[in-house]
């Protein structure tokens, strides 16, 4: 194993602003190599064609049963799978491993896409609490609103709600993009780690409050600042960064981005300790 | 975790016991140990309608004993004397279950409290509710089994609040379970989710005060708080904005009244809560699924902010 201690120079994330602090002691970081693709699969994932489409009407299913319907559509290879009359059923779309291109023809209600990698998904409604919990790759887009704890935990992909979203939103997430077009309630980026979250809007109490690190940028009124988050300069990298990503978002365009503040960790509640307990019990 | 519902007809009258059914029923998963209606039905206003229980329906969990049906004989029969001395007048007399009962009472008088503290004087006797327009109905079970039983399913009327428990601080009983009566005004009901930590605090600053408590359940201490704010002169959105700063913990409330029905969320955010707001129309639970149950097409909703309160007029 690296002695990651004496590596001093910065990995690819910190570089490309994901996050900041030096990944020192027994912390290693492993990043995915595209060459090495063939290596990476997941069990009881499958091939499909995006132009293969259907529809999936789950009105009268449990979200066991349509998440295991569109398990068994992608294994006849289906890319492309059109969601009708989720009625704001809980955990639909959740575990999807695969690429797909998935869309929601309604609403959806808590945990709705939660520990997803890869699928680009469109809800042409509004979701509940904890919407696409746990991402790991690919896109989701909300054309409504959202409940709270939005992107909690995420660790990749893009996370895009048109409107507005609940309390708690990217909790504790690890990377990843949360866009916001929209306000945000309170403790928005609470304990947040890496990644970013932008909101258009305004946004309540407790912003950032506890976040280890990350970057949260805001366009409109901010209620209060939590507990370590201080303002940081807006970089013309950050601009440029905000004015591709909103455009990619499809939310926002004409977004007047070098208004809006950029919001870190002060990191004065940093006090990590890289002893074991056993190792403690020793030091004492 | 419990599950809270409520809706608003606005200019109109509907079917609120089928649909408020509905709207708990799909909230099940959420608590089943009771469930509570408070519904504001299509009356002349003429008289008092007064729900009470002259005993417990008794679940696991329960301090409350089970007792003989005699035992509820004999304390309707001294409710029955009690309301003849106080010269209120039994117009209609219903008994839906031994221990449950509904009276309309031709009484003239603009003060409960008084009427309210005798006929709770007699031990083993609770008014869940009193009002022109309201009547709560509470039981164990879930929202069917509560529903057929009291045949709710027919009740018209302009609004309705109800709520779907699980038990977590107190006992499964009929008196834990909510909605709660804002004793001793007219025709005010709340309905919990969540958890109160300063409970004991200001149950003993409001008892001092004269008010008075039912049970051990948190949730009730909302009904008091805010009937002690209105008696003082508060409104009902006024006395809910004050219960932001002066209750602690997390929570999501419903307060209705005669013609209003209000909502207001703890400034964390904690507890979950999703509106649909139009200009006939507003339905607001727990979860969306609660208001799918009543409006399936597809409806624009959203999650009220943290702190955010909001009351709504018939």
């Amino acid at each position: 194993m690296a002695n990651l201690k004496t590596v001093s120079k910065k990995s690819k994330a910190q570089s490309m602003g994901m996050h900041t602090e030096v990944l020192t002691g027994r912390t290693q970081q492993k990043f995915f190599n595209p060459d090495e693709a063939e290596n990476f699969y997941y069990f009881g994932t499958y091939d499909v064609d995006f132009n293969k489409r259907t529809e999936l009407d789950v009105k009268d299913m449990t979200a066991p049963e349509a998440n295991k319907e569109i398990d068994n559509l992608m294994s006849q290879g289906y890319g492309t799978i059109v969601i009708k009359n989720p009625q704001g059923k809980h955990s639909l779309g959740v575990g999807i491993l695969n690429k797909l291109n998935l869309i929601f023809e309604g609403s959806l209600g808590y945990f709705g896409m939660g520990s997803c990698d890869g699928p680009i998904v469109r809800i042409n409604g509004r979701v509940g609490w904890s919407c696409a919990e746990n991402l790991m790759a690919g896109k989701v887009v909300i054309e409504k609103n959202a409940g709270s704890c939005f992107g909690a935990a995420i660790r990749g992909g893009d996370l895009i709600c048109k409107g507005s979203v609940g309390a708690r939103t990217g909790i504790d997430m690890k990377g990843g993009t949360i866009i916001i077009g929209g306000d945000a309630g309170a403790f928005t980026g609470f304990m947040m780690q890496r990644g970013r979250i932008i909101i258009l809007g305004d946004v309540g109490i407790n912003l950032g409050d506890s976040m280890y690190d990350g970057t949260i940028f805001v366009g409109g009124e901010i209620g209060s600042y939590g507990s370590d988050a201080v303002d940081s300069e807006l970089t013309p990298s950050d601009q440029d960064w905000l004015k591709r990503k909103l455009k990619v978002a499809e939310i926002g365009e004409n977004f007047d981005v070098s208004k809006m503040k950029k919001i870190v960790a002060g990191k004065k509640l940093w006090n990590y300790d890289n002893l074991e307990p056993t190792e403690k019990k020793g030091a004492i | 975790m419990c599950g809270i519902a409520g809706l608003i007809h606005r200019g109109k009258s509907s079917n609120v016991g089928s649909e408020l059914q509905g709207m708990l029923q799909a909230l099940k998963h959420r608590g089943e140990d009771s469930t509570g209606y408070a519904l504001y039905g299509d009356t002349d206003g003429k008289n008092f309608i007064m729900r009470f229980k002259v005993g417990e329906n008794v679940g696991e969990g329960s301090s409350s004993v089970m007792e003989d049906v005699s035992v509820y004989d004999e304390r309707k029969k001294i409710v029955d004397e009690t309301l003849a001395e106080m010269g209120a007048k039994v117009v209609k007399e219903e008994r839906t279950l031994p221990y449950s009962l509904r009276y309309e009472i031709d009484y003239d008088t603009k003060d409960l409290l008084d009427f309210s503290q005798r006929i709770e004087s007699i031990p083993g006797v609770e008014i869940l509710s009193m009002g022109k327009s309201l009547e709560v109905i509470k039981d164990l079970g879930n929202a069917k089994m509560v529903c057929d039983r009291y045949s709710l399913d027919k009740v018209v009327g302009t609004h309705a609040i109800g709520h779907a428990r699980m038990a977590t601080e107190s006992g499964v009983d009929i008196k834990s379970a909510h909605p709660f009566w804002g004793y001793p005004f007219s025709d005010v009901s709340v309905v919990h989710n969540g958890q109160l930590t300063n409970y004991w605090n200001n149950r003993r600053v409001l008892e001092n005060k004269g008010m008075r408590f039912m049970s051990e359940c948190d949730s009730e201490l909302i009904a008091v708080y805010i009937a002690e704010k209105m008696r003082h002169g508060a409104t009902l959105e006024e006395g809910m904005k004050e219960s932001l700063t002066g209750l602690d913990g997390v929570f999501t409330y419903f307060v209705a009244t005669k013609d209003s029905l209000g909502m207001a969320k703890d400034t964390m955010a904690a507890k979950p809560l999703v509106l649909y707001e139009s200009d006939d129309l507003v339905a607001m639970g727990s979860e969306e699924i609660a208001i799918r149950s009543v409006l399936p097409q597809e409806i624009d909703t959203y999650d009220p902010f943290d702190g955010e309160v909001k009351v709504w007029q018939i």
